[in-house]
């Protein structure tokens, strides 16, 4: 529902009320208004609609990454249960999913 | 030259055939059908435009919800906007807005017809075009989810000129799911929440819900490998039978949200009941301006005669629409009375043939459902 | 139609909804020619004049703002037209006539610069302006300025917008969405600033410089202006029954446009261009042609972006790098979106 786009922070108002932002190549100016926490210059912010609606701190931009890694990780764990699963009930031994939820 | 999509890696290919291929075999492991649901028309972009509904298996089914803000923006809401132009204001709206059909007109007819009608980027420049225009009305036909209705409460509450007021068309997200839950059938196992929604309201909002209809709720962003990880983690919810929130977007989404944005949404905001396109009443589905701001309120500023541009209080053939049973995954858009007769892509009846990504837009453009997994 | 059977903007904007237009009320004018007429709907007309081709195309144009970044309505009205009658083959322009409709108070400085501009890409195209008209209505009567221009050409070989076959590949001279993207940042006052500007330029240049290296082999020729490469494609693909395979990663978009695309929510593939074409070659011959227009200064960014398939005809798919969808016919001007 709503196009947000990261971009980074190269200078801030005197006011303090809006950003000159550059988004990979073009720059807009964006209103922080409404910015969860203070920017600074070199800060990434989620642009929407012309407003900052979150300053992105960056690390969490690796922990994004970490996460789907770990999500990942999960799945593959839960695929070779699944296996030892239809290695049982191919032996006889039953188990699995049952059915419908 | 550096880039933030470089540097972010979310549509690294690698990562994302790791992703979907688990995803594959997470499904098959299920061995029968799960179907899920996001309700935000940026998550359906991002799986159309990054083709990624052709990297789903083929016993997942993701459908579209009735999460497009504009989609659902409903046919007395348009003419009102129209309207307005025709009465002589300066209507400035989104480039969304732009098509959507009233009950006869849309406001692109309205500036066929002459009316005064431009497409803004932000608020601001419609707040920036009353300053310059002191002698004319400037009316913003507001429309969004929380996370863009945000934008308009921050210019209201700034202060604007005289001659400006908005139009709220603003819809609330949490309706979008309470809707598809409260249906009396519904397969859908697990939902994928709009990230920039939440960005503003927290994660948080949704645990109530997931709580309530036993439902587990994952927090999504909008670049491919967001939406995979997403929808895997959904599958692996909805197998272990854990009705949980999971936050997968955490680089943009805390538990609870942006504190300062709300506090502005809520001073300028209520949420009212009303009528979303092809779907009925809903009963927590609008944002409206508080009383406190109906000098602003161009529907308390303004007598809107919109019968004067073939508006209808109410929209009589969207009562025969099934978009909502569409959306819900229990019928396909065939199965509609209205479908390529009554309702079609340049005068779309309910918010399913609006979308450019709607199912019933798609099938009708296409002849049915692409299934683009077989061609060479 | 909505809006009480009128015509809208969407009629004017390259897509589905012109097309419709035409065919429903032009096509009426359209009688049997030696050659290809109205009926073919293609960039321009060819007619059988001995065992030559005489092309001719008209263009009328209006473009808001009228001057933008990397041209005017003067380079624009120029270069349409040169470059409609290169998508037919024929790249050496006899001569173009010059038709403007001005609006009471337009700024004659103004004027003596579009003028300026059309001499300036005339030149380039090598193709003389020979004969004119002047009109002059009341204020409010026309928005500024409508300029048409209309251009001759003889050919030996015509190339059509119809011509793909199965297994043909489809290249594109350069990058995509640099004239819409300038143009929309300017008229809808977005704000954005960085280097984005129009492509706009006669290139029958180029085109001989394609024809020369690939003979018979390029089979199907369309500039994509309004409604950009998914139009074009769109139209190339129902012309010829086949479906086209389009691989988005070999697309070449320049990095400011991306960014405004990202940023506004606007697919570039569906951007106008004016300075650019979209080639249907055989498939021996696609190497030789792709580097003869990289050879050539306007065509460094050229490259191979698809492959004319047997499923599908008539539909576009869309190969994203992670998967497959079709790309829908554009319809209307795009514009900024908030979802």
């Amino acid at each position: 529902m709503c196009l947000g786009v990261p971009g980074k922070v190269l200078s801030i108002s005197d006011d303090g009320m809006s950003a000159q932002v550059d988004f990979f190549g073009v720059q807009k100016e964006l209103r922080l208004d409404i910015v969860d926490v203070p920017v600074t210059v070199g800060d990434y912010v989620l642009n929407h609609v012309g407003f900052a609606i979150r300053r992105i701190p960056p690390e969490e931009v690796g922990e994004t990454l970490a996460l789907f890694d770990q999500i990942l990780k999960e799945a593959a764990a839960g695929d070779l249960m699944a296996e030892d699963v239809r290695g049982e009930m191919a032996a006889g031994k039953g188990g699995g999913e049952s059915g419908r939820g | 030259m550096a880039s933030p999509f470089d540097e972010l890696k979310f549509r690294d290919p690698e990562r994302a055939r790791a992703l979907s291929g688990a995803l594959a075999r997470e499904v098959e492991a299920a061995g029968r059908t799960i179907s899920l649901m996001h309700v935000c028309g940026s998550h359906e972009q991002a799986i159309a435009r990054f083709g990624l509904r052709a990297a789903f298996p083929r016993n997942l089914d993701v459908i579209m919800g009735p999460g497009c803000p504009v989609c659902v923006t409903d046919t007395p809401e348009v003419d009102e906007a129209v309207a307005l132009a025709a009465q002589g204001a300066r209507v400035c709206t989104y480039g969304d807005m732009l098509r959507l059909p009233g009950n006869s007109k849309s406001l692109a007819d309205a500036q066929s017809d002459g009316g005064n009608v431009e497409v803004v980027y932000s608020v601001s420049q419609a707040v920036d075009l009353a300053r310059q225009r002191p002698a004319e009305q400037v009316v913003f036909f507001a429309s969004g989810f929380e996370t863009t209705a945000v934008a308009t409460a921050a210019v209201l509450l700034s202060g604007v000129p005289e001659n400006f007021s908005v139009l709220s068309a603003h819809k609330y997200v949490p309706a979008a799911m309470d809707v598809v839950s409260e249906m009396k059938e519904t397969n859908i196992e697990g939902f994928i929440a709009a990230g920039h929604a939440a960005t503003i309201t927290g994660w948080g909002i949704f645990e109530p819900f997931a709580a309530r209809t036993r439902t587990p709720v994952v927090v999504a962003g909008f670049e491919p490998l967001d939406v995979l990880a997403a929808v895997l983690e959904l599958v692996r919810l909805v197998r272990a039978r854990r009705p949980e929130v999971m936050n997968c977007y955490p680089r943009c989404v805390s538990k609870e949200g942006n504190g300062p944005a709300l506090e502005k949404l809520w001073k300028v905001f209520d949420v009212v009941g009303g009528n979303w396109r092809g779907i009925a009443r809903v009963p927590r589905g609008n944002l409206e301006l508080r009383s406190e701001w109906d000098h602003v309120n161009a529907r308390r500023r303004f007598r809107i005669d919109t019968a004067a541009v073939g508006g209808a209080s109410r929209n009589v053939l969207a009562e025969h629409c099934i978009c909502g049973t569409i959306m819900s995954g229990l019928a396909k858009p065939s199965d509609c009375t209205l479908f390529g007769k009554e309702c079609r892509p340049d005068a779309p009846v309910g918010a399913c043939m609006v979308s450019s990504e709607g199912s019933c837009k798609i099938w009708h453009v296409y002849g049915g459902p692409p299934d683009l997994r077989e061609v060479a | 139609m909505t809006g009480g059977g009128k015509v809208g903007l969407k009629h004017g904007a390259g897509g589905r909804a012109m097309r419709a237009l035409i065919e429903e009320v032009f096509l009426g004018l359209a009688s049997p020619v030696d050659g290809i007429g109205l009926s073919a709907l293609d960039d321009g007309a060819a007619i059988r004049v001995g065992d030559r081709w005489l092309v001719i195309t008209t263009d009328s144009h209006v473009v808001h703002p009228i001057f933008f970044p990397g041209g005017d309505i003067g380079r624009l009205a120029v270069s349409g037209t040169v470059n409609d009658l290169a998508m037919m083959g024929a790249t050496e322009p006899l001569a173009l006539t010059c038709a403007v409709i001005l609006e009471e108070g337009f700024a004659r400085d103004d004027l003596v610069r579009i003028r300026d501009s059309m001499l300036e890409a005339s030149r380039e195209a090598g193709a003389p302006i020979v004969t004119g008209d002047t009109k002059v209505m009341g204020h409010g009567e026309v928005d500024g300025i409508v300029l048409n221009t209309a251009g001759v050409a003889l050919c030996d070989r015509v190339v059509t917008d119809a011509g793909l076959r199965v297994g043909d590949r489809i290249l594109v001279t350069g990058s995509v969405g640099d004239h819409g993207m300038a143009v929309m940042v300017k008229r809808h006052a977005l704000g954005i600033q960085g280097d984005l500007r129009s492509d706009v330029a006669p290139i029958n240049g180029l085109v001989r410089a394609a024809l020369l290296a690939g003979g018979e082999d390029v089979v199907a020729m369309k500039d994509p202006t309004r409604g950009g490469l998914a139009s074009v494609l769109h139209e190339m693909a129902g012309k010829a029954k086949v479906g086209v395979l389009l691989d988005e990663t070999a697309v070449p978009v320049n990095a400011e446009v991306r960014a405004a695309c990202e940023v506004l929510g606007i697919d570039p593939l569906v951007v106008a261009n004016e300075g650019k074409a979209v080639i249907g070659v055989r498939p021996g011959a696609a190497d030789r042609v792709l580097a003869a227009l990289r050879a050539h200064p306007l065509g460094r960014r050229a490259a191979i972006v698809g492959t004319a398939i047997a499923d599908r005809p008539g539909q576009v798919i869309l190969d994203t790098g992670l998967g497959r969808r079709l790309l829908a016919e554009p319809d209307g001007e795009p514009l900024p979106r908030i979802c």
